[in-house]
């Protein structure tokens, strides 16, 4: 303390200039997390947090035994695993293919093309995806050979994981193999050359050299992909989604929102909110403990 | 052998070429139909099935001419704007100074306040604590609730306060023998220095704000003071087009997806324009987050 003291004193200009810092973080980021106590309340703005009825477990006891618990839960776990499977591997595959071309104006062309989808925004983007896969839209329309006749997409809850999931990797993959082509050229041209003497073929080097040169870099990716996991990019849901498709496409931030927002159901919502958070917390640091394990690299 | 192994990779090669190729197609082939829808005639636009790879019947600007029409647009578009600039000025100050503070060797809690900080990537209170904290500061329905709640991005921080730590300590020392105080180190050395790092980003940050959507629609309840993804929400996604008309036009329901498409390519366009002067950036940008990693 008294070291902190003479710190102060000696460089009182830093301390000052922390200090808006500091009470950001304390009100935007600590405040909210002392208002998850509304969890263990049967909250009301009228009422407050010292006045509201205190509930204990209620509220994660009606959201456990919920008909919603199950299909929130099993669709956000769906779509995540759907996400981890092919939005993961998407700009890897990419990055990897873009660095076999030698043309260079061919490559530049196809890059900056493919990452032009990521600047658009997510309303531009649910816009465009409602307008295609709607019963006049190009899309099913295009299909509607195949399917017999032309239907709107997103109105089906069978094809609602396969829209969501596509048009991800269609708005980020290029953006993210931006992160994975900067790692490939960081892989020492010698290994290359090394390992043909020794008489590895291209599928060979692929493996034992290109890859474990952006392994580090993989594995970073994943445990910052692991931190989103639930988050599900649910703002892109909520633009997308109406009740006629909940039965797949409603994860537990949307359900969070209606039951919070919408229907003001505040102490309930805070209660799935925090199951939520506790998870992705989990996630994240288990992602990071078993990469700390087994290989070198880890975030924390 | 020899010679099968050649075969294989120039088979592979042309896959290769035509699939990326393909990629690229699909990525630009929306908006190239939103383009030619936008200068499409209403009857064959409505009438058409497909992908479109130019404007079908008459060539036109009528749905442009209903969108410049439109108040509505203009007003969110200047909206957005100034939330685009206030947040953008706000978020960058906030960020940078505490990235170089939190990177100053003497600053004694530096190492304390970064746990802090980084905790918060990893747990928060989530959406319905933020929204009652917005109501109970009064930031409801103010320009604030957009530009303060998102000021600091935990990830900017690190990637600046990487950047800054990497500025050697020498670079400092003539400033301090000159008598300048941590502001004036800041403000004379370690900015301008650190320029490419810090555009960068701005331009993180304005893009976040330009194309944020929800937390507009959670804070503000004033139609006046709605950005430009709320009503572009309101026209794309709940189909309203009547805002786009001021019930000027009795034929409305013609112009209904040509309208659509032309507010996409309004909205758009901003963004369109610079892209090709900003994806360079980005690019560093992503990379300087990379090698952090």
């Amino acid at each position: 303390m008294r070291q902190l003291i003479a710190n102060y004193k000696r460089h009182k200009m830093i301390y000052w200039l922390t200090l808006p810092v500091v009470v950001y973080f304390l009100i935007f980021s600590y405040l909210p997390m002392a208002g998850l106590i509304m969890a263990f309340q049967d909250f009301k703005p009228s009422k407050g947090f010292f006045g509201s009825e205190w509930v204990g477990f209620q509220h994660f006891v009606d959201f456990f035994t919920s008909p919603n618990f199950w299909r929130v839960t099993r669709n956000t776990i769906v779509l995540s695993l759907m996400e981890l499977a092919f939005g993961f591997p998407a700009p890897i595959i990419f990055a990897l293919m873009l660095n076999e071309v030698r043309n260079r104006l061919f490559k530049r062309t196809v890059q900056t093309i493919s990452y032009l989808p990521y600047f658009l925004s997510t309303a531009i983007i649910a816009g465009l995806i409602r307008d295609f896969t709607s019963s006049t839209g190009p899309i099913s329309t295009t299909l509607a050979p195949i399917m017999g006749k032309a239907v709107n997409l997103l109105s089906v809850p069978e094809y609602f994981r396969a829209i969501f999931i596509s048009t991800n990797i269609w708005q980020f993959m290029g953006y993210i193999s931006i992160i994975y082509l900067a790692a490939l050229t960081r892989v020492d041209p010698e290994l290359y050359d090394a390992a043909k003497m020794d008489g590895a073929g291209y599928w060979k080097q692929c493996w034992h050299v290109t890859l474990p040169g952006i392994s580090s870099t993989i594995i970073i990716m994943f445990i910052l992909n692991m931190g989103q996991l639930l988050s599900v990019n649910f703002e892109k849901i909520l633009l997308l989604y109406n009740s006629a498709i909940y039965e797949t496409a409603d994860v537990i931030s949307t359900y969070i929102y209606r039951q919070g927002i919408l229907s003001q159901n505040y102490g309930y919502s805070t209660a799935v909110g925090l199951f939520n958070s506790v998870i992705a917390m989990l996630l994240i640091l288990g992602a990071n403990y078993v990469s700390k394990k087994y290989s070198e690299t880890h975030l924390f | 052998m020899q010679l099968d192994r050649s075969i294989g990779r120039r088979l592979f090669l042309v896959f290769n070429y035509l699939f990326l190729a393909l990629i690229a197609l699909i990525c630009l082939a929306p908006m190239w139909h939103t383009l030619s829808a936008s200068f499409s005639s209403p009857v064959e636009l409505n009438a058409h099935r497909g992908l479109l790879w130019y404007p079908v019947g008459e060539f036109t600007l009528k749905g442009y001419e209903i969108v410049f029409k439109n108040s509505a647009i203009w007003r969110s578009y200047l909206n957005t704007l100034i939330y685009v600039v206030g947040g953008t000025l706000v978020g960058i100050s906030m960020t940078a100074i505490g990235a170089y503070t939190l990177s100053r060797r003497y600053f004694r809690p530096r190492n304390v306040l970064m746990l802090l900080i980084t905790f918060t990537m990893l747990f928060n209170g989530g959406m319905i604590p933020n929204y009652m904290l917005i109501h109970k500061l009064g930031l409801y329905n103010t320009a604030w609730a957009l530009i303060l709640p998102t000021a600091i991005n935990v990830f900017h921080l690190i990637i600046l306060r990487t950047a800054f730590m990497g500025i050697p300590p020498e670079m400092e020392e003539s400033a301090k023998i000159d008598g300048a105080n941590d502001l004036q180190i800041f403000l004379r050395i370690i900015v301008p220095v650190s320029k490419a790092s810090i555009s960068v980003i701005v331009l993180f940050i304005a893009v976040m704000h330009w194309n944020s959507w929800f937390p507009a629609s959670l804070y503000l309840s004033d139609r006046a003071k709605y950005p430009l993804q709320i009503i572009l929400r309101e026209i794309l996604i709940d189909g309203n087009t009547s805002i786009t008309s001021a019930g000027a036009n009795p034929a409305i329901s013609i112009y209904k997806s040509l309208i659509k498409y032309c507010t996409v390519i309004v909205s758009t366009l901003p963004v369109l324009t610079i892209y090709p002067f900003i994806q360079k950036y980005f690019t560093q940008g992503v990379m300087i987050g990379a090698i952090k990693g």
